[in-house]
């Protein structure tokens, strides 16, 4: 059906539009390695100076801390709500599910200004806390909504058969539906983590403190105090971005599936 | 319900604060004072901030409009011709999706830079009269901004789509190709009526992604030069924290949000419509 022409125009397109996606990407690697512009060192010398210069190490350490605690918290949170709102009817479900949604689409610019302020007032600005939890809450709106997705596909009829052999709520949750909802609990970590590593406004507002930086903000303050040249510039972008990239070649079939089935979400 | 309990702590909480503050002019120190609607006339009345929002509209043409034809046009060719490498293909566009947006942004601002790749390019092929410093140029700061998201998310939709038209039946395009339909006919009557859904949620995604655009521009052009490419995410930061004016700040981020719900509503209203029919 399909002629040779065809075929090959199909091929080049794939092609160009591949380089066009990869371009900029391969411009930072390729700049990464290539001569520092002061000149003292080059090729995988450049992360070892980018990492000395720009506290690398700092960063991605409050990065890991950020992402898995937040990763940990939501996903268990996520977990009980789902599961409650996807196998049980109680009083105000209803009205307490629309709640949740709407915390999907908020934007955080619509809560950081007064989430500052309070947690100022607090004390808990400038803290690690201030960073995770505001994150945690995010989270728990979409991994609650996820769940509940999925316990509600095979849920009321597993909680029914299990009730009846006497089995009690916890050791139904726990035994029973976490074991069988494995994919979906793996790809909600995927994303939350991702999600979380790339979050930029919310520690830009809430941290001061150099020590407390995520990699992405302090990706941003080299940027604005570094001004020689682009190479040990461009070997801090990929240290910031190389962990979530090499979870995507990994688990790129659960990422791109959770991304499309995640976007149904709205 | 602990899940509830930190959901409505730092998010519910919060956006109600947000809403009695954008009633207020304060600045985050001392006693605020009640303001009314003020900070919201300011949103109609304030040039700048009236630019802003524009800026937004043109944001969602790059962010949404672009890619939605770019990645229709894409997903039906690559769906009806078998092509070998689909799976690395798919993997390749996706992946500035993942990359956090300070890389893509530090990586654009390499591309767009005096002597960047994209000037390169073009002293490359003769056309070095058109090289300039994009992101320093008023007119055309803001379309390069919003090229780059025409650049992260032409790859989504377009992995969204090809799997709405992976499940097209066979059978609908035997059918039209029967009528006498050429390739372009079955685009718009096989293709296009079955992706509706896929299409709303392509759109609202993007939209959302561009109204919310502050990383992006916050590291390459920090609203300027001028105010060509501030938006009201920006707006939000930069009166909050920079400016003081916290109420004004509050009532753009409450104004960003129902924005952000509105469009969502529609877009799915006319998906769900047109889709079960």
């Amino acid at each position: 059906m399909i002629s040779r022409t065809e075929k090959a125009a199909n091929y080049v397109i794939l092609l160009a539009f591949a380089a066009f996606a990869l371009g900029p990407i391969v411009t930072v690697v390729l700049a990464a390695l290539g001569p520092n512009d002061a000149g003292d060192t080059s090729g995988f010398g450049n992360f070892a100076e980018a990492w000395k210069i720009g506290h690398f190490g700092t960063y991605l350490r409050m990065s890991l801390a950020v992402s898995v605690s937040v990763v940990v918290i939501s996903v268990l949170l996520s977990v009980l709500a789902g599961f409650a709102f996807g196998t049980m009817r109680f009083r105000g479900s209803g009205i307490l599910f629309y709640l949740f949604l709407l915390g999907i689409m908020m934007p955080s610019e619509a809560i950081v200004v007064p989430l500052y302020f309070d947690l100022r007032t607090l004390g808990l600005t400038d803290t690690y806390w201030a960073v995770a939890l505001p994150q945690v809450a995010q989270s728990v709106a979409f991994g609650t909504f996820w769940m509940r997705t999925f316990f509600r596909a095979g849920g009321r009829d597993l909680v029914e058969a299990a009730r009846l052999d006497g089995a009690s709520t916890r050791r139904m949750l726990w035994q029973i539906q976490v074991p069988l909802a494995r994919p979906a609990i793996v790809t909600m970590i995927v994303l939350v983590f991702m999600w979380t590593w790339n979050e930029f406004l919310i520690p830009l507002v809430m941290v001061t403190n150099e020590s407390l930086r995520t990699a992405p903000l302090g990706l941003a303050f080299f940027q604005g105090q570094y001004s020689q040249g682009f190479t040990l510039l461009a070997a801090g972008a990929v240290i910031v971005a190389t962990p979530v990239v090499i979870l995507y070649l990994f688990l790129q079939r659960h990422f791109i599936a959770g991304m499309l089935e995640g976007a149904v979400r709205e | 319900m602990p899940g509830f309990a930190v959901y409505a702590a730092f998010l519910l909480y919060p956006l109600l604060r947000s809403v009695q503050l954008s009633f207020y002019d304060w600045d985050g120190l001392t006693l605020g004072k009640w303001a009314g609607f003020a900070n919201y006339q300011e949103i109609i009345s304030d040039a700048g901030l009236r630019s802003a929002f524009g800026h937004a509209l043109v944001l969602m043409l790059f962010f949404a409009v672009i890619p939605v034809c770019v990645g229709l046009l894409l997903a039906s060719i690559l769906n009806r011709a078998k092509v070998r490498g689909l799976p690395f293909f798919r993997t390749v566009v996706f992946l500035p999706q993942v990359i956090a947006m300070v890389v893509v942004a530090v990586a654009w601002r390499r591309m767009y830079a005096p002597d960047g790749t994209i000037n390169d390019l073009l002293h490359a092929i003769g056309l070095g009269s058109v090289a300039r410093g994009w992101l320093g140029d008023y007119a055309l700061a803001l379309p390069a901004v919003g090229f780059i998201g025409s650049w992260f998310e032409t790859g989504l939709v377009t992995v969204l789509l090809l799997a709405g038209m992976s499940r097209i039946s066979g059978s609908l395009y035997e059918a039209a190709r029967l009528d006498g339909a050429g390739p372009v006919q079955e685009f718009f009557a096989v293709t296009l009526p079955s992706v509706r859904g896929e299409i709303a949620v392509a759109l609202t995604l993007t939209v959302i992604a561009a109204l919310r655009t502050f990383d992006l521009v916050y590291v390459t052009t920090s609203g300027g030069p001028g105010n060509s490419t501030s938006v009201p995410s920006y707006e939000v930061y930069h009166r909050a924290f920079e400016l003081g004016r916290v109420g004004s700040a509050a009532a753009i981020g409450v104004t960003l949000t129902v924005l952000i719900l509105l469009i969502s509503l529609v877009i799915n209203k006319i998906g769900d419509r047109e889709g079960s029919r």
